[in-house]
């Protein structure tokens, strides 16, 4: 029993990637209209960043904390204003190649300068050791990272359901052209929504540092199953990318503790299941197809 | 109040607008008639600006604006009112009257518009989705008002209503225009239309075809609902 719990736990920890990388993926899918596969590699650049920051610079990783998602939502906003925004008018198929050929780019940038193998990286002191939760005694670290997540979310979540600009975001998620009609300049929020995916993208990259190998394709062995959350808590639906993550992170924790050889397979058949009985997604709405 | 002249609009190799003209007076309530596929629909979304394969001017009040984009339109003064209604599932009904900005000096408040919808203020804290369609439809026309849009663009807002939402749609379109504002409204009830507008276009196959008034409307009622096929 102890077991179990300790795996659920774990799935809880991987879920907290997943919704933070499913949050950003599913703004920018719902604003922009736009797949971006290039989501895995910002995350794998907010591990390097981390790595950089402390290997080269001596900054601590509670700094790297602020200061990559920073930097990296700042790369995102250019990379919207110079390449991506190009997309809306053209066919699906070049979203494919643009933000495809992004996260080959960046993948193989840092294998020229790191090659393949991980690079070492440690816990912060602070959070260094672990905590006794009664039944088990578990990490600290991944305590954290856990609490931090839903932090995140929680604050996410509470911009936009509580304030102008959240609102703003939903209607222009929901269903942009509209929006347009209705007066709102959805182009002039589309920049910093991309960048704010791309700096979650990259906060999630820099908690993953200290516990996950750093290497230049840990972006892309994550990004699948990213995809597969997405799908499963409904395009578009920021509430529904949120849970679908911690959901699917559990599941297959649980999964992975009864049924080892299918593990890597659950969140697809999850995904299936999904499709089959609600094609629009755990939390998702027909009206979000719009957008 | 408005102007458009030779709009023609394509959708990839189809023609589904030619050479469209048409005006607009201020304070006039005005439909557009015809058959479904005869191009209303488009025609309202490229006033709107949300149909960008087109050619032709669109002027509002003397300025050129087919040049601009849909949300500088709506600034202007276009209210949209869209065939599916366009309420937002992910806003409730108050944040789906306040999500645009205002942009006339008539615009309601949301007081004028509770005590004219009150349907609305008892549900203002639900999904904007979660009204039935006649509340919806409510919804969407207290939208505008709301903003104080000068011309309303509705696309059908009588379909699918049961006969004594079509009425109350009838009040509040004539309440409308009591407070100087101009309507421009499809409408295939060619009967209902005539209680409402001053003016009647009738579109066939991308071409405006004829233009009416309500006495020759009522007088031929029979030839366009056979027209109409209905």
């Amino acid at each position: 029993m102890d077991g179990l719990l300790q795996q659920i736990f774990n799935g809880l920890v991987s879920g907290s990637f997943y919704a933070l990388l499913a949050l950003g993926l599913s703004v920018i899918f719902g604003m922009l209209g736009v797949v971006n596969f290039a989501h895995g590699a910002f995350y794998m650049l907010g591990a390097f960043g981390a790595f950089i920051l402390l290997d080269s610079f001596g900054l601590s990783w509670w700094l790297a904390l602020f200061v990559v998602p920073a930097v990296l939502g700042i790369v995102g906003m250019v990379l919207e204003r110079t390449l991506v925004h190009r997309l809306v008018a053209l066919d699906p198929l070049y979203n494919f190649l643009l933000t495809f050929g992004i996260a080959l780019i960046l993948q193989d940038l840092m294998r020229l300068r790191y090659g393949v193998q991980s690079q070492p990286f440690s816990r912060p002191e602070l959070l260094d050791g672990s905590l006794n939760l009664g039944l088990f005694s578990y990490p600290k670290y991944q305590v954290f990272v856990l609490l931090f997540s839903i932090v995140i979310s929680g604050l996410v979540w509470l911009v936009l359901t509580r304030t102008r600009v959240g609102m703003v975001v939903r209607a222009a998620t929901e269903r942009a052209d509209l929006s347009q009609a209705l007066g709102i300049n959805v182009g002039r929020w589309v920049t910093p929504v991309f960048g704010f995916g791309i700096a979650l993208a990259g906060l999630a990259g820099v908690l993953a540092a200290p516990m996950r190998a750093v290497n230049s394709s840990m972006g892309g062995d994550l990004i699948i199953v990213i995809f597969a959350v997405v799908v499963i808590g409904g395009l578009g639906s920021v509430f529904g990318s949120v849970t679908a993550g911690y959901v699917v992170g559990m599941l297959t924790a649980v999964g992975n503790f009864y049924l080892p050889a299918l593990s890597q397979s659950l969140v697809f058949i999850l995904m299936a299941l999904v499709l089959l009985l609600r094609p629009a997604g755990l939390f998702g709405r027909e009206e979000g197809v719009h957008a | 109040m408005l102007r458009v002249r030779g709009l023609t609009a394509t959708y990839g190799e189809a023609r589904v607008l030619q050479d469209v003209s048409l005006d607009v007076e201020s304070g006039q309530v005005v439909t557009l008639v015809g058959r479904n596929g005869a191009g209303k629909t488009t025609l309202l979304r490229c006033l709107m600006g949300l149909h960008r394969s087109m050619e032709g001017t669109i002027e509002l009040d003397d300025r050129d604006i087919t040049r601009l984009s849909p949300h500088q339109r709506c600034r202007a003064g276009l209210g949209y009112v869209p065939d599916d209604r366009g309420i937002y599932a992910s806003l409730n009904v108050e944040e789906n009257l306040t999500l645009p900005p205002t942009v006339g000096p008539d615009a309601w408040s949301l007081e004028q518009v509770y005590e004219a919808f009150p349907v609305l203020a008892d549900r203002r804290r639900q999904a904007g989705t979660h009204l039935s369609g006649g509340e919806q439809q409510m919804l969407s026309i207290a939208r505008v008002l709301r903003m104080g849009s000068r011309l309303l663009l509705c696309d059908e807002p009588t379909e699918g209503l049961s006969p004594l939402l079509v009425q109350q749609i009838g009040d509040i379109l004539r309440n409308v225009k009591a407070h100087g504002v101009t309507v421009l409204l499809i409408e295939q009830n060619v009967h209902f239309a005539s209680t409402v507008a001053d003016r009647h276009h009738l579109i066939a196959q991308g071409r405006l075809v004829e233009s009416l008034d309500n006495a020759e409307v009522k007088e031929r009622e029979h030839e366009l609902l056979e027209y109409l096929g209905i």
